[in-house]
């Protein structure tokens, strides 16, 4: 009974967290729904249209248009750097946080690191665009990759260290009486234990680095170019064709709603953590 | 051999080769490139046919920053959009978190729809809003309308396109801000709360007596956290307003990818990203110093 009376006390809460919660998704609905018109009804703004995919199609599988190639350049470099993250981190924050490196050299690592997360990527876009140039590695994807491992290595050598202190001291000296080397050890008793934490930490990568626009716009060129690039340079380029920039950008939101639905609870715990801790 | 736990050659070895790819990526991807950006800022560069040809440029580059016009510009918007849209983000953020954590139903679902914007990435946020924004059909404009006012368009005026891309980045973030307050809402002790109703206090006074004091120490973390991001805007901006109009959106990262890569001034923009690091620097220096101290007086 009592419940009852608190749950009903309630309703003046649900009804503002119901309003923001539409503050939020309205834009997205009402872009996406934008892709479904056609320029006209967008314009004369008609309520209720009929929903046609031609912005889609175009957008898609025009001779003109690259974004399929866009999603699979934004694929790789996703994927690919947030494989190199995962390394150098679950490797790195071991050796930092339990192996006796000098303190000297973990705290200018560490330090360093804090300092380069907080950085204007763009600063560093200028360096890396004049780096790349000289070795050859400009308008490739390894120079995009290599550069978003890295924006990306401080927030993961944060959250694999958190993860890293968790794990048992007393299971790791039990192991090296055991004989244990340390790819055994890594493998067999550090890996599974900050498995919940590696998923975290790799879906920040994947999507931090998906989402990234000021350095691949600066380090790319049309045939590297990734989704954001893509976006950005049809907003400029063709400013008025506002249903195939709504389709676009409705494409470009698939991944993002898809690890909202399936990953949440490591997007959560790998977003509280790396600023609580 | 090192003292300590289990300090085998086996470890002394892996210890090494096991930093080796966080300290290689760090030193060439991060340390050379600031020393290289060090070096430009006292060079002029030009590109001709791939080649690069330096000129010695002194310190002009740095003398040159102050008088700036771009880059004064840049400066104090980036100041007055990192202190407003973070403003922004906490209130909303707290008031929500606070409301979500208070109903006993639909949580998981309100937190599910307020995620959604730190997933979307940063241009296409900006393509939404210059669609949600268009003084045509824009949802805005239409909504205004329905009560007679507007059409304005929002980012071509001087006077409202700041305010405009702050709105969008108070939407974008505030989702962060409420997900760090509800996970320290949540781990509050509860004991508190049910000694205090006992006590007859009031909601206000169990919020200005035990919750904020209590996140306290969550709000200044996130806090910090935001400013650091909002200082790093760029690519709401470069979709929305790409600065302008005039200098009323320009801020420090558009600057320098104006300077560097628009204009190809490799050496001035070196110079421009050397004093945003040193600034950026300062900042955390300032803040580790202010925690200290506060850490001290607690």
């Amino acid at each position: 009974m009592s419940e009852g009376r608190i749950r009903s006390a309630q309703w003046p809460m649900h009804l503002v967290l119901i309003l923001a919660a539409l503050t939020v998704l309205v834009p997205v609905i009402w872009v996406i729904a934008a892709g479904f018109r056609t320029q006209i009804s967008l314009l004369i703004g008609e309520f209720w249209f009929t929903p046609n995919v031609a912005s889609f199609q175009e957008v898609l599988f025009s001779k003109t248009s690259e974004f399929l190639s866009n999603f699979g350049n934004s694929a790789i470099v996703a994927i690919v750097s947030t494989l190199l993250v995962l390394v150098a981190a679950t490797l790195g924050a071991w050796s930092l946080h339990r192996m006796n490196v000098p303190a000297w050299l973990r705290n200018s690592l560490l330090v360093w690191s804090m300092v380069f997360h907080m950085i204007p990527p763009i600063t560093l876009a200028g360096a890396w665009y004049t780096l790349f140039r000289t070795i050859g590695l400009d308008n490739t994807l390894t120079g995009i990759i290599l550069a978003h491992a890295t924006l990306n290595l401080p927030m993961a050598l944060w959250l694999m260290a958190v993860f890293v202190d968790d794990v048992p001291v007393e299971l790791v000296e039990a192991a090296r009486i055991d004989g244990a080397t340390t790819p055994l050890l890594l493998r067999k008793i550090v890996i599974p234990l900050v498995a919940p934490g590696l998923a975290a930490t790799a879906v920040l990568c994947f999507v931090f680095s998906w989402n990234e626009f000021a350095v691949a716009l600066t380090l790319s060129n049309k045939l590297t170019a990734t989704v954001p690039v893509a976006i950005a340079k049809f907003a400029q380029d063709f400013e008025i064709q506002y249903t195939q920039m709504a389709a676009s950008a409705a494409l470009s939101i698939i991944p993002a709603v898809i690890l909202l639905l399936v990953c949440q609870r490591y997007i959560v715990k790998g977003l509280t953590m790396g600023a609580v801790k | 051999m090192s003292a300590g736990t289990g300090g085998s050659r086996d470890e002394t070895v892996w210890r090494w080769l096991m930093l080796a790819p966080t300290g290689l990526l760090l030193v060439a991807f991060s340390i050379l490139p600031i020393i290289n950006l060090f070096a430009l800022s006292f060079l002029n560069i030009s590109w001709k046919d791939g080649k690069a040809t330096a000129t010695a440029a002194g310190l002009s580059h740095y003398a040159a920053l102050p008088a700036d016009e771009l880059f004064r510009a840049g400066l104090s918007n980036t100041l007055i959009f990192a202190l407003f849209a973070v403003i922004g983000q906490l209130i909303l953020g707290f008031f929500l978190a606070l409301l979500t954590s208070k109903v006993t139903r639909g949580n998981i679902l309100y937190r599910t729809v307020f995620i959604l914007p730190i997933l979307i990435p940063g241009i296409v946020i900006g393509a939404i809003w210059k669609l949600m924004y268009n003084p045509d059909f824009g949802l805005i404009n239409q909504t205004l309308g329905l009560v007679g006012l507007g059409p304005f368009d929002w980012l071509k005026s001087a006077d409202t396109a700041l305010m405009s891309v702050i709105i969008v980045d108070i939407w974008h973030w505030m989702p962060f801000c409420f997900l760090l307050f509800l996970a320290g809402l949540e781990g509050l002790p509860q004991d508190v709360y049910e000694a205090a109703e006992l006590d007859g206090a009031t909601w206000w006074q169990e919020l200005r007596y035990i919750t904020l004091p209590m996140m306290m120490p969550t709000i200044l973390v996130t806090m910090a956290f935001r400013l650091i991001v909002a200082f790093k805007v760029f690519d709401e901006v470069y979709l929305l307003t790409s600065g302008g109009p005039g200098t009323s959106t320009e801020v420090l990262s558009f600057t320098i990818y104006q300077r560097f890569f628009t204009e190809d001034r490799a050496g001035y923009g070196s110079a421009m990203s050397v004093v945003v690091i040193f600034i950026t620097a300062m900042l955390l220096v300032l803040a580790l110093a202010a925690r200290r101290r506060t850490e001290r007086a607690a």
